[in-house]
């Protein structure tokens, strides 16, 4: 893709972004779907860093995510009533985790690397399913909800008003999406790539190679906590199966649906397993078979995923 | 002093002895060639002395410092930078940001996470020099991976340039090609000994290619040295001959 094919695309993701909440009634989604789509988009789009990025498999992004999420509950819950603090809590916490178990882990390659990133998941998993009197275990943390934004000079609801709640997220989203880009058009993350294309020509390039996926584990699990305050404050509400494996091969899936070399495919994947769940769900109890052929259908026919598709068609 | 010191250095895998007992001196700019039969230890050598992994037992000297237990990237940073039997090269990126990629970690640049207009000038004014000299400006913006393999070659080569070593490491840098394709890596390297007064070190099969070239040759068998000296030396050195052409002579 050309320069401005490449702008052309990006104004209309953000185009479309902006304008969400005010067509997707009419095309029969609701803001909280809006918002869901750029929640676990964020989470999928910061597991690609990792995965499409820097070519390492992790199938534990469920762990951070969660941790994101039950620092950002727990926060509210016992600390204090500030949407902000929660979330800054809930990403330390997700990110100091990576950081420790990252440095463990990074010597380790391809499937045994996403065998110990499961492992390391189930532990946080079992911890909130078990510590019932801090975590609520199964039933998951209720008794709190978001709070409303103190500007200074203004308040702004975002627990009644759901399209102020969907812009807060946008702007975070941005936030975190403009970061991504910038450091993956740095030496830094041409580093990484390097590291995706060919480990051991890194390597004898001078480029430590274990240093540097561990700081792209690190950031990348730094982005995916952020994603689970998120998520938990869209909910007011989470549980153990935020940081279930299960939730961790979702992100793997929606990278892989929409394309995982290119920036926007996790958003792409996120917004059509989300918007399937959401209407199939309606229809039938086995909703995640019908999102199973979906996959096995685009990984069969399009291993570059939806926008993999896309890009041939404007390359040629 | 000399470049590069190579003391007694072995490597076993299990009860295999790859590399047994060799040394190795090597003086600044000196063009060394490491030649031997397959399975003589020659890749297995270099990648002793390139760290791909420590030896059993033995001292790696460069540059006067002990780095015998030191990790390959480091090595790379103090000035030693090698090539691959099977080229190894980033397939699916362009000849252009193959280059990018080594002279940015040369720079210094590998941990600036955003883009610095100013490294930016230099990082691409030194890209386009190397594209020159390794004859490859013109395929620029090709992906390496659609490229012939000379040129992927010349990329591999120009890629472990861009470290700015003082010590370049080349294994079998004309294997698999035809005749211009040979000369033209030949006459690369030649150029890279002669006008930037490179020290190389580097494992052969091609005899016009070795004769033409090295000041000095090391005949590696079973993983011992067979026999050492000028090119015309080992031309004439009977354990070689026998060596190369079987054990009846």
């Amino acid at each position: 893709m050309n320069g401005l094919n490449k702008q052309a695309a990006n104004a209309a993701v953000w185009l479309v972004l902006l304008t969400m909440p005010y067509w997707m009634g009419a095309v029969g989604g609701y803001t909280e779907l809006a918002c869901r789509i750029l929640v676990l988009g964020l989470a999928a789009m910061a597991l690609n860093f990792l995965l499409g990025f820097t070519g390492v498999l992790s199938f534990g992004h469920a762990a951070y995510f969660g941790l994101g999420a039950y620092g950002a509950a727990m926060t509210l819950r016992y600390l204090v009533p500030s949407t902000p603090l929660s979330i800054v809590v809930g990403v330390v916490v997700g990110t100091i985790a990576a950081a420790i178990i990252g440095a463990m882990i990074v010597k380790l390659r391809g499937v045994y690397f996403a065998m110990v990133t499961i492992a390391f998941g189930q532990v946080f998993y079992f911890i909130t399913f078990r510590w019932n009197s801090v975590t609520g275990g199964d039933d998951g943390l209720t008794g709190w909800k978001r709070q409303a934004l103190k500007l200074g000079f203004a308040t702004v609801d975002i627990l009644h008003n759901d399209k102020a709640f969907y812009y807060l997220i946008l702007v975070l989203f941005a936030a975190a999406v403009g970061l991504m880009a910038l450091l993956l058009r740095s030496p830094f993350g041409r580093t990484l790539i390097a590291i995706r294309e060919n480990e051991r020509r890194a390597r004898f390039l001078g480029i430590p190679v274990e240093q540097h996926i561990w700081l792209s584990f690190v950031i990348s699990c730094f982005f995916a906590s952020l994603a689970g305050t998120l998520y938990a404050l869209l909910n007011n509400f989470t549980d153990p199966r935020a940081l279930y494996w299960g939730q961790s091969g979702n992100f793997v899936i929606m990278a892989v649906l929409g394309g995982m070399r290119s920036f926007w495919g996790p958003l792409v994947g996120a917004a059509i397993f989300v918007v399937l769940q959401d209407y199939v769900s309606t229809q039938t109890e086995n909703w995640m078979s019908f999102v199973g052929l979906f996959f096995v259908l685009v990984v069969m026919f399009f291993p570059r995923g939806v926008l993999g598709i896309l890009r041939r068609k404007t390359a040629s | 002093m000399s470049l590069l010191r190579v003391e007694n250095a072995s490597r076993h895998f299990g009860s295999l002895i790859a590399v047994n007992g060799v040394s190795l001196t090597v003086e600044p700019g000196e063009l060394r060639a490491v030649i031997g039969p397959n399975g003589a230890g020659k890749t297995t050598f270099f990648n002793l002395i390139s760290g791909f992994f420590p030896p059993t037992s033995g001292r790696i000297i460069f540059d006067g410092k002990d780095v015998t237990q030191l990790p390959a990237h480091k090595r790379v940073a103090m000035g030693m930078a090698r090539t691959f039997q099977i080229t190894e090269i980033f397939p699916e990126l362009t000849v252009r940001e193959n280059l990018r990629i080594p002279v940015e970690v040369s720079a210094g640049l590998r941990l600036v996470p955003w883009r610095s207009r100013r490294a930016e000038g230099e990082v691409t004014r030194r890209v386009a020099e190397l594209l020159d000299m390794g004859g490859l400006a013109d395929k620029a913006d090709r992906l390496v991976g659609e490229l012939p393999h000379g040129d992927q070659r010349a990329t591999e080569i120009m890629m472990s340039l861009a470290l700015k070593p003082r010590l370049l490491l080349l294994d079998e840098p004309t294997a698999g090609m035809g005749d211009q394709e040979t000369y033209d890596v030949t006459r690369l390297i030649r150029r890279l000994h002669k006008e930037q007064k490179l020290t190389i070190v580097l494992i052969e099969h091609d005899m016009r290619v070795i004769f033409n070239l090295a000041d000095r040759i090391m005949v590696l068998a079973e993983g011992a040295i067979l026999a050492e000296g000028t090119p015309d030396e080992i031309g004439k050195d009977e354990h070689v001959q026998a060596a190369y052409l079987g054990k009846a002579a």
